[in-house]
């Protein structure tokens, strides 16, 4: 009898650790393996498929050609910064030359025109795109909380948000462009047309989800909390900074969020089309150019954008961990 | 003196000694879609400095709108409530509210919310040092020094709700209200939080008004008892007086024969001679619901 229970209780101690174990094999697995397989599945069929798709440039690019193309895309990059640096050192030379002769001679410092390599156009594309979101989100997280606190205004200015939150920035940016051209005339330009141009189109594309969200945040926020501000009296001012903004942080984040991916989006979208100088020109300078190499080029780019645009929508995911203090709605 | 009838009410205005707070003959209406639905109707209650008064009644009877109304929350649609012969038009912190579901600020901690209210109201009368000793003294009152650092959703209800009546009591209302304090709470810890009320009663001696569906709540806790009759156009039914000697335990009171008297008589008015009818269709149109909306819409 005693025997058996022993028994009983040993195979429950040996299960536990079974299910311990399952437990941490099944979240390694979830965490790695299954994405591992996941992308290696992926990639297998890319390169079966492309080898049977013939285009006027050439086989459609494999995994193969396109890795070939990143470390040939690092080269370039490599030239044309010791270019430049060459460049930089001529002058230099030549200035220091003039100078010996004539000790009242001030150096002139040209700067390098070379070409954009894909390196300058990922940064370049970063910046527009951070800056144009930075606009958008002065402009439209107060808006937000302003409509979300009054109704009023909400029923005013909710059917225009409604209906310039779905138009593409295709159709903005002929406008923009216009414009930036007539109104932005300055003998010495802080920024080139171009940026503004993005910037402006980026900023009108992401404004309407931060809108959206952070009108619809404040307006839900629980009415216990805001009786609790009506029975101390808590001024407008304090009203906002101590319930209305931390309450509603964090859908003001989720707006942010949709945000910043639509504007990814748009800025590659605008930078192709209007040839501002970004990620997008650079797809579309190997469009143009049409060499056997283009479309491997354009698939390296596509995944840098790809992988750009995840880690971006991380990095708001991380501040909005350091900022909110509602941890759960900051999950992927 | 010969004084014509209005001059006589005149004079009797004047110089009959006020309630402490009067809530006198209040009718609330909300507005409806099919007309105005009348939760109130001549509401009439004095109560006393220091009384601990329970309003009890059948859930949708207009008892929070009552407390809503003495909170400034809401304004009587007829009548209104007079605080130390003062109108009562806005929510403040003299008349400060322990909500049902304590709605503390999620991203503070039990400190910092009890320090918002003490922030606000004490702002031009203490000192720095003085604000820390007074919120640290609320929240020792309540016991919950030990987590004064501790963020709400790392405490249990029942916690919450002591820093939720730490914070009320912080402001130094001269009218404390309590919207059902405990009725979230399992039966243990509401136990618990009653005998700590009762402590902190004793101590303070506060004017309060608190909800309650409890019974026993009512009876071990209450100065008078006032049970309202059914909505709509829910009134004060009857008030009962508690006269059980203080400190009060719920032990020895099992047994005490005026205890179990009024407890009875509290049961007799709610389920004789204020039976719910239970309807469902008219469940959608409970007074509760339409207060929220309100409120949500302004």
């Amino acid at each position: 009898m005693s025997l058996t229970t022993v028994n009983a209780s040993q195979l429950t101690v040996t299960e536990q650790v079974m299910k311990v174990s399952k437990n941490v094999l099944s979240k390694i697995t979830n965490a790695m393996l299954l994405p591992i397989i996941g992308i290696t599945i992926f990639i297998f069929f890319w390169s079966i498929a492309a080898q049977s798709i013939h285009t006027s440039l050439g086989t459609f690019p494999g995994p193969n050609a396109v890795v070939k193309q990143f470390s040939s895309l690092y080269d370039e990059h490599v030239v044309e910064r010791e270019k430049a640096e060459a460049f930089y050192q001529r002058q230099e030379k030549r200035n220091a030359a003039k100078q010996e002769k004539n000790p009242d001679y001030v150096g002139k410092i040209r700067a390098y025109t070379g070409k954009e390599t894909f390196f300058d156009q990922i940064l370049t594309s970063l910046f527009t795109v951070t800056c144009g979101f930075l606009v958008a989100a002065i402009i439209a997280i107060p808006l937000g909380i302003w409509m979300g606190l009054n109704k009023r205004l909400n029923s005013a200015i909710n059917p225009i948000v409604q209906i310039f939150k779905p138009v593409s920035p295709l159709a903005w940016l002929p406008l923009v462009t216009m414009v930036v051209s007539a109104l932005y005339v300055s003998d010495d330009p802080m920024v080139s047309k171009s940026f503004l141009t993005s910037l402006i189109t980026v900023s009108l594309c992401s404004l309407w989800p931060m809108v959206i969200n952070t009108s619809i945040g404040v307006s839900s926020i629980d009415s216990d909390l805001l009786n609790v501000s009506k029975v101390l009296r808590l001024p407008t001012f304090t009203h906002i900074q101590k319930i209305v903004l931390p309450a509603s942080v964090p859908m003001i984040f989720t707006g942010m969020r949709l945000s910043f991916g639509v504007a990814w989006m748009v800025l590659i979208a605008a930078e192709m089309l209007a040839q501002n100088p970004g990620l997008g020109k650079f797809v579309w300078d190997e469009f143009q150019n049409g060499s056997s190499d283009s479309l491997a080029r354009i698939m390296a780019a596509v995944i840098v954008i790809g992988f750009i645009g995840f880690l971006l929508d991380r990095a708001m995911l991380e501040l909005q961990r350091k900022v909110s203090w509602d941890k759960s709605s900051a999950s992927v | 003196m010969n004084l014509s009838a209005s001059e006589n009410t005149e004079f009797l205005e004047k110089n009959t000694p006020q309630a402490f707070l009067n809530i006198s003959q209040i009718d609330m209406v909300f507005p409806t879609d099919t007309g105005g639905f009348t939760a109130l109707k001549n509401v009439d209650l004095k109560i006393d400095k220091g009384e601990f008064i329970s309003l009890i009644g059948h859930s949708g009877c207009g008892k929070s709108t009552v407390l809503n109304i003495v909170a400034g929350l809401y304004q009587a649609t007829k009548g209104g409530v007079l605080l130390q012969n003062k109108e009562v038009n806005e929510p403040g912190p003299e008349r400060a509210v322990v909500f049902q579901n304590h709605s503390l600020l999620p991203w503070l901690t039990a400190y910092q919310n009890v320090e918002l209210a003490v922030k606000q109201v004490f702002n031009n009368t203490m000192s720095k040092a003085e604000m820390k000793e007074w919120i640290e003294y609320n929240l020792k009152l309540v016991h919950m020094d030990h987590a004064m650092f501790k963020r709400p959703d790392e405490i249990s209800g029942g916690m919450k709700q002591r820093v939720g009546i730490a914070r009320a009591l912080a402001m130094q209302p001269e009218v404390l209200l309590m919207d059902e304090p405990f009725g979230a709470l399992d039966a243990l810890t509401r136990a618990h939080m009653q005998d700590s009320l009762m402590e902190i009663q004793s101590e303070l001696n506060n004017t309060v008004i608190m909800i309650t569906h409890d019974v026993d709540e009512a009876v071990l806790l209450s100065d008078r008892i006032v049970m309202m009759t059914n909505g709509p156009e829910a009134t004060v039914g009857e008030i009962l007086d508690v006269k059980l000697e203080r400190p009060r335990s719920r032990l020895s009171l099992a047994k005490d024969i005026e205890y179990n008297r009024l407890r009875s008589e509290v049961l007799t008015f709610l389920y004789e001679k204020q039976r719910k009818v239970e309807n469902i269709s008219s469940k959608a149109v409970t007074p509760k619901s339409i207060p929220r909306k309100r409120v949500s819409s302004q």
